[in-house]
């Protein structure tokens, strides 16, 4: 093997910043995203801070609701909806169906910059003093009371949405015209299937939100009535035109983390998927109907009841689809072979956490409770399990998966299995109790409470303590391993799939032939390069 | 659970108890539906972990009637209380006739009440027993929301328009009554308490408190000093539509479509008199946005309806009702 990595080829600071490599784009995408996970942590650690008394003593009024804007802001624009797909998907998404890099390479890059300039513009936010709507920016709040910076963060979401749609084209594009000579659509891994699905999702809802914001700026910039109702505007119409962009956001946020713990769950048990086409098919059934079930946001908000009986009702149908991928995943590890490496440890913990948003999903989409529970802790805990229990999980599984293939190093097996059980430990310990406060009647975005709330708050603030350092602790041991970290041979885990044939990490044009693909995917078992119990350092 | 609940937030109505059945039931639903998956899954990782011997023979790969059916069956189980909560939901849109008709305007960041009998109160809703009651929400600025645990009920207040919550408290007692939904920097603080009173006491509590006049009544004098009275009234000189006999009743429309003269219309012909014009008038009535707020325009409007019947009544809201 005598190419050069795609980590070799080229060390100059040029060389990664003007690079077009989908792997290297991946890394730029890695770092940057990392760096937003901890700023919106950050301001999730205030948060909690000050939830610890009854009284508001760390923050003012205006100082927790910046936090907790900023927070989301952060949280779902900068992290959530980018992590997966833009590092992971950019990275996989070539090498899996066997192309040498994405359809539109350059626009891959110009991608990453406009993500980056999205993000400056937050920071810019951070550093003028924040901004004080909430991440859901309603109206007429945000277009004409606020006092915030709400024209920057628009901007700031406005911007990075295109690097969102910029991606997705690429991936569609790639998926439709790059498949390797015998990668059939029905041979795709599902990874590539929930990329797919998700880069729909992309392309069509994301166009609907950037519309909404420059609405929003219409109208406190130059007082043209759309929301406003004493200009004619109406409120609730901002309430549809966001919820049917952020709905479907949440299954931008979920459905890649679904694929990866496909491929893991697959690769811990060495045995083909159960039911490949009912989870691949099952992606775009949740990207379709996804678009569909906005109005479950709105039980409260003055919408007709009829509207919101069918909105309840395509909640429910929704859950058919995730139900499905949770219970072939199950059927998939009987009979098994299964290893109990980090990646697994994280996809369990992902199984345990989603099926437990899931259905407290399931709970909030019957009307009558929902009227009591919308806009309580109940909410907030329910989409912390999803997109923090859910897709961070899947997230730092699949980083752990695929870190042998991205950077060449084995990673210590037995700090990663620590981290997956402290991750999942702590995670429950902050947002169960939220469960508990939000039927009790805590409301959102409340920094002073009644007291008897409080032995909750501190429970839940302890257990983000623990998740907080539970986190830090994988960036110690994979940088760790970066230099001192066994190398990695191409097929470490013994996992099928086009990525584990290439060298690890993959030369730069991925393939020195282009591969050819004669039967389905997941053909367990194949035989791994080595056993991992030898392997670790 | 329930001996909790009524430790923290307490079951003030009928409906709170129903709620809590049905989360009771459906978190019932959900440990069944989630019990394979919770049981299995560890279970297949202790006996099938890799390099134990055990019986690995025929492991399928895909079995289309198994597939369905795990999506059929727990679909079918939800649908049961799809049907439950929605019948519950559907209530919530029905308030009874006799309801005790109460007014709330929120505004940053305080709740505003007016009872039938033009008694006011800040952040502090008295309500008896045992009656119905129908709270017409408004808001002066952003979007708040009404919350109030005990009853499992909250309802959002969305400037521009009215909407509705309906109770029956039934247990006397204070519960808290907040805003759920984020109003600007002090929404945390936007709350008070819910009251809930026997009728005597209820009664007792609203001859205590001082008042101008049913709400009907002060209507009618803001009629007067704010001028409606000029073009609506028996000696207007504008050629203006009449208020008597009103409310309740279709008005057609410049533009040809026909509206019915609820709430809602006669508050936006109040606000924004150039949104519906009546057919037959000139387009020439001035805004009042700016002169009244939501409180008065609800005053205003009681004073309308009290006009549906010809000679208004004082107080025909309440006639019939129980004590």
């Amino acid at each position: 093997m005598t190419e050069v990595s795609y980590l070799e080829h080229g060390h100059s600071l040029k060389s990664w910043l003007l690079t077009t490599d989908h792997k290297r784009i991946a890394i730029l995408y890695f770092l940057s995203i990392t760096f937003f996970f901890f700023v919106g942590g950050a301001a999730a650690a205030l948060i909690r801070i000050d939830l610890l008394t009854p009284e508001a003593d760390l923050m003012s009024n205006e100082g927790y609701n910046r936090a907790f804007t900023l927070h989301g802001v952060i949280m779902v624009w900068f992290f959530l909806i980018p992590s997966i797909p833009n590092t992971f998907g950019n990275f996989l998404v070539p090498l899996m169906i066997g192309a040498r890099d994405l359809a539109f390479p350059r626009l891959n890059l110009l991608s990453w910059y406009i993500y980056m300039l999205g993000g400056l513009f937050t920071l810019a936010v951070l550093v003028l003093g924040g901004v004080d709507t909430g991440w859901t920016f309603y109206t007429p709040l945000s277009s004409m009371f606020a006092n915030g910076n709400v024209i920057l963060a628009a901007t700031a979401i406005f911007v990075v949405g295109f690097s969102s749609i910029l991606t997705g084209l690429n991936f569609i594009v790639t998926v439709h015209r790059l498949r390797c000579p015998g990668m059939t659509w029905g041979r795709l891994p599902l990874f590539v299937w929930s990329i797919y699905a998700t880069s729909l999702i992309l392309v069509l809802a994301t166009p609907v939100l950037s519309i909404t914001l420059v609405l929003i700026a219409a109208e406190r910039l130059f007082g043209v009535g759309v929301f406003n109702p004493a200009l004619g505007g109406d409120p609730l119409l901002y309430q549809h035109l966001f919820w049917f962009y952020s709905h479907p956001a949440v299954y931008i946020m979920v459905l890649p983390a679904l694929g990866v713990i496909s491929e893991l769950v697959t690769a811990a048990a060495r045995k083909p998927v159960f039911g490949y086409r009912f989870v691949a098919g099952s992606s775009i059934a949740i990207a379709i109907i996804g678009f569909l079930v906005w109005g479950h946001h709105m039980f409260v908000a003055g919408q007709s009841m009829y509207a919101s009986a069918v909105f309840s009702f395509l909640s429910l149908a929704v859950a058919v689809p995730s139900g499905i991928k949770v219970y072939n995943w199950t059927a998939t590890l009987y009979k098994g072979h299964i290893a109990l490496d980090p990646p697994f440890l994280f996809a369990m913990s992902f199984i345990g956490l989603f099926v437990v948003g899931g259905m407290t999903g399931l709970i909030l989409a019957m009307l009558a409770v929902d009227v009591h529970v919308h806009d309580t802790y109940f909410v907030i805990a329910h989409f912390h399990y999803i997109m923090v229990g859910g897709t961070v999980s899947a997230y730092f599984g699949a980083l752990h998966y695929w870190w042998p293939k991205m950077m060449g190093r084995w990673l210590p097996l037995v700090w990663g299995r620590l981290s997956a059980i402290f991750i999942f430990l702590g995670f429950n310990l902050t947002f169960f109790p939220q469960f508990i406060l939000g039927y009790l009647g805590m409301p959102r975005r409340y920094h002073v409470y009644p007291a008897e709330f409080q032995t909750l708050h501190v429970l839940s603030s302890a257990g983000a303590s623990v998740l907080g350092l539970a986190y830090l602790l994988p960036f110690t041991y994979l940088l760790y391993s970066l230099r001192h970290g066994e190398k990695a041979p191409p097929n470490p885990w013994g996992a099928t799939g086009l990525e584990w044939t290439v060298p690890s990490p993959p030369p730069q044009h991925n393939f020195h032939e282009l591969p050819t693909v004669d039967g389905p995917p997941y053909q367990y078992p194949v035989e791994p390069d080595a056993e991992r119990e030898t392997a670790h350092g | 659970m329930n001996r909790l609940l009524t430790f923290w937030g307490g079951q003030a109505s009928h409906h709170a108890h129903q709620v809590d059945t049905l989360f009771l039931g459906l978190a019932a639903l959900a440990v069944l539906l989630s019990a394979p998956v919770f049981i299995l899954i560890p279970w297949f990782a202790v006996k099938y972990r890799r390099g134990k011997p055990a019986d690995r023979t025929h492991a399928a790969d895909r079995s289309v009637w198994l597939e369905v059916s795990w999506a059929a069956i727990p679909f079918l189980a939800t649908l049961a209380f799809y049907v439950w909560s929605t019948r519950l939901y559907i209530d919530l849109y029905q308030p009874p006739a006799e309801a005790l008709a109460i007014n709330a305007v929120g505004k940053q960041w305080m709740w505003k009440f007016q009872h039938p009998g033009g008694q006011a109160e800040i952040n502090e809703l008295h309500v008896p027993a045992g009656r119905p009651v129908e709270v017409t929400l408004a808001s002066q600025d952003v979007i708040h929301s009404l919350f109030v645990p005990a009853l499992r009920l909250k309802q959002d207040v969305v400037p521009g328009r009215y909407t509705r919550l309906w109770f029956t408290a039934d247990t006397p007692g204070s519960y808290a009554l907040v805003c759920a939904q984020f109003c600007g920097a002090d929404h945390a603080v936007m709350g008070g308490r819910l009251v809930v009173q026997t009728p005597a006491d209820y009664a007792r509590w609203l001859e205590g408190m001082g008042t101008d006049g049913s709400l009907a009544a002060q209507g009618a004098v803001l009629f007067r000093t704010r001028g409606c009275s000029g073009c609506h009234g028996s000696a207007g000189t504008v050629h203006a539509p009449p208020l008597e006999g009103l409310y309740g009743r279709p008005v057609p429309l410049a533009d040809g479509s026909v509206v019915t003269a609820d709430d809602q219309y006669l508050r936006d012909s109040i606000l924004l008199p150039q949104a519906q014009v009546a057919a037959g008038y000139p387009a020439i009535m001035p805004t009042f946005q700016n002169v009244l707020g939501e409180e008065d325009v609800l005053k205003l409007v009681a004073y309308i309806k009290s006009l549906a019947n010809a000679p208004p009544p004082p107080r025909d809201r309440d006639d019939g009702g129980p004590p």
